[in-house]
C-alpha cells in the first residue's frame, strides 16, 4: 500500500492547528510524528483515520484494491476501544470478526505481548499498560497494511517496548506501513520524521527521498 | 458481512449482560411504572382495564428511553465507534446490528413480558394477546427511532434530556396507533387488523429512515 498526503491543513473549533503538511509512505515505510502538546499530532492521526475532516489538501491511497483508507488501517490511540466488561480475549475475537481478514488467534496474539494470562480476564481487571497491549494484540489479531499509533508507548514498561519495536520491525518487513505520534524514541530504524510546529508544519526528509 | 453484524449483536448482546450492562433495566423500569399505576388509580377493576393498553405501551415507551442514550455513547467514549467506523462493512449495518441488540433487550422483553404485566392492570385474555402483539409490531419502531437521536447525542455529554425531547415527539405516532390496535382487539369500531397493519408500516418505516439517518449522524465529521 502507498500513501500520499497532499498540503494537509487542519482547523479545529474555528483554529487553525497545522497547514501545508505534505509525505509520502511506501510499503515498509515509517513516520515518527513529533511535535509539541497540542501541535496537532492526534488531529493528523484523526484525519488519517477519517474521524476528522482536512480543512484543506488531500490523503490518497494506492495499491489496496477497493478498500479505502479507514479500511486499511489499525488505530491505537487514548481511547482503545475496548469494553471492561468483557474479557481480553473477547474484545480480541469481535475485532477480528468486525474488522475481517484475521491473522493471529486471540490467544496467540496476547501470547505475543507477553499477556496470555489475561485471555480470560475482564479487561476492568487489568492495569493501564496491561490495557494498552491488549489494545496493540489487535494490531496482531487482524492484518492490516497501515498501523496508526498514537502515544503507543504510553503507560508501557521497557520491556513491552522492545516487544513492540520488534512487532513494527515486523510489519514494516512484510510491506506495512507505520506511523506514530510519539514523544520517545520507539526504535523505528530509518523512520522519517515529521515535525509538526505551530501553524506550519516543517518537514525532515530522509527516506523519504529515496523511494520518491 | 453478515459476520461483523452478528459479532456486534453479540458482543451487545454480551455487554447488555454483564457487570455494568442494562440488561433488566428496561424490564424493571416497565414494571414500576405499571405495578404504581393500580396504586395511585384504586381498585377500579373496570377502569383500569379499559386503560390498561394504554398503560402498558406507556410504559414501554418509557422503558425504550431508559438506557437508550447510551447505545452509541458509550462506545463513542470509549473508541469502539472508531474501531466500527473501520470495519469494511457500511456503517448502516453498524446501526442495525446495535439497533437489534437494542430490540433484544428491551422491546422483546417488555412485549413478552406484557401478558404478565397486563395481570397487573385485570386485562382478561384477549387483551393481554392483544397488547403484547402490539408491543412486538410497535417496539422495534421506538428502537430505530431512538437510535436517530442516541446518534445525533453520542457525542454530547449528559444527552439524556435532549435525546428524550428530540425522540419523544417521533415516537408518538408508534404510540397512537399501538394503543389503538391493542384496545381494537377488545371491541371497538374499528377491526383489530387495521391499526396493527399502520403500526407494522410505522416499524418499517422507522427501520429504513431511522438506520440511514442514525448512520448520517454518526458519520458527521466534528
Amino acid at each position: 500500500m502507498r500513501l500520499s498526503v497532499d498540503n494537509l491543513a487542519c482547523r479545529r473549533s474555528g483554529r487553525r492547528i497545522f497547514a501545508n503538511l505534505s509525505f509520502a509512505l511506501g510499503p515498509g515505510d515509517a513516520l515518527a510524528v513529533t511535535g509539541r502538546n497540542g501541535a496537532g499530532k492526534s488531529s493528523l492521526l484523526a484525519i488519517l483515520s477519517g474521524r476528522l475532516r482536512p480543512d484543506a489538501g488531500r490523503v490518497a491511497v494506492a495499491d489496496v484494491g477497493e478498500a479505502s483508507l479507514p479500511e486499511c488501517l489499525h488505530a491505537v490511540g487514548h481511547r482503545d476501544g475496548l469494553k471492561s466488561s468483557l474479557t481480553a480475549g473477547e474484545n480480541l475475537l469481535f475485532a477480528q470478526r468486525l474488522l475481517g481478514a484475521p491473522r493471529l488467534a486471540p490467544r496467540e496474539a496476547l501470547e505475543r505481548l507477553g499477556l496470555g494470562h489475561a485471555h480470560d480476564l475482564p479487561v476492568a481487571y487489568l492495569s493501564a499498560g496491561q490495557r494498552r497491549r491488549v489494545a496493540l494484540a489487535r494490531l496482531l489479531v487482524c492484518a492490516r497494511p497501515l498501523w496508526l499509533l498514537d502515544e503507543p508507548t504510553a503507560a508501557l514498561d521497557t520491556a513491552s517496548q522492545a516487544v513492540l519495536a520488534d512487532l513494527m520491525a515486523g510489519h514494516r518487513a512484510g510491506g506495512g506501513l507505520v506511523i506514530a505520534a510519539t514523544h520517545q524514541a520507539l526504535g523505528l530504524a530509518g523512520a522519517a520524521e515529521l515535525r509538526i510546529e505551530g501553524a506550519a508544519a516543517v518537514q525532515e526528509v530522509d527516506v523519504l527521498e529515496e523511494w520518491a | 458481512m453478515t459476520r461483523a453484524l452478528l459479532a456486534l449483536i453479540a458482543r451487545d448482546l454480551r455487554l447488555s449482560g454483564r457487570v455494568g450492562g442494562s440488561g433488566a433495566l428496561s424490564l424493571v423500569f416497565f414494571l414500576m411504572i405499571v405495578a404504581l399505576v393500580p396504586f395511585a388509580l384504586g381498585p377500579d377493576l373496570n377502569l383500569l382495564s379499559r386503560i390498561g393498553p394504554a398503560i402498558l405501551w406507556l410504559s414501554a415507551v418509557l422503558a425504550t428511553l431508559i438506557g437508550l442514550d447510551r447505545l452509541f455513547q458509550a462506545d463513542e467514549e470509549d473508541g469502539s465507534l472508531d474501531l466500527m467506523t473501520a470495519a469494511p462493512v457500511p456503517l448502516e449495518l453498524v446501526v442495525l446490528g446495535k439497533v437489534t441488540a437494542h430490540w433484544l433487550t428491551t422491546g422483546l422483553p417488555l412485549a413478552l413480558a406484557a401478558p404478565l404485566f397486563g395481570l397487573l392492570v385485570a386485562l382478561d385474555g384477549t387483551a393481554m394477546g392483544a397488547t403484547a402483539l402490539t408491543l412486538l409490531a410497535g417496539t422495534p419502531a421506538l428502537s430505530f427511532i431512538g437510535a436517530v437521536g442516541a446518534a445525533l447525542t453520542a457525542s454530547i455529554r449528559r444527552g439524556g434530556l435532549i435525546l428524550a425531547v428530540l425522540v419523544l415527539p417521533l415516537m408518538i405516532p408508534t404510540l397512537i396507533f399501538g394503543v389503538s390496535a391493542a384496545q381494537a382487539a377488545s371491541g371497538g369500531t374499528v377491526p383489530f387488523l387495521v391499526p396493527l397493519a399502520v403500526l407494522a408500516a410505522l416499524t418499517l418505516i422507522a427501520a429504513v429512515v431511522g438506520t440511514l439517518a442514525a448512520a448520517a449522524a454518526l458519520r458527521w465529521p466534528e
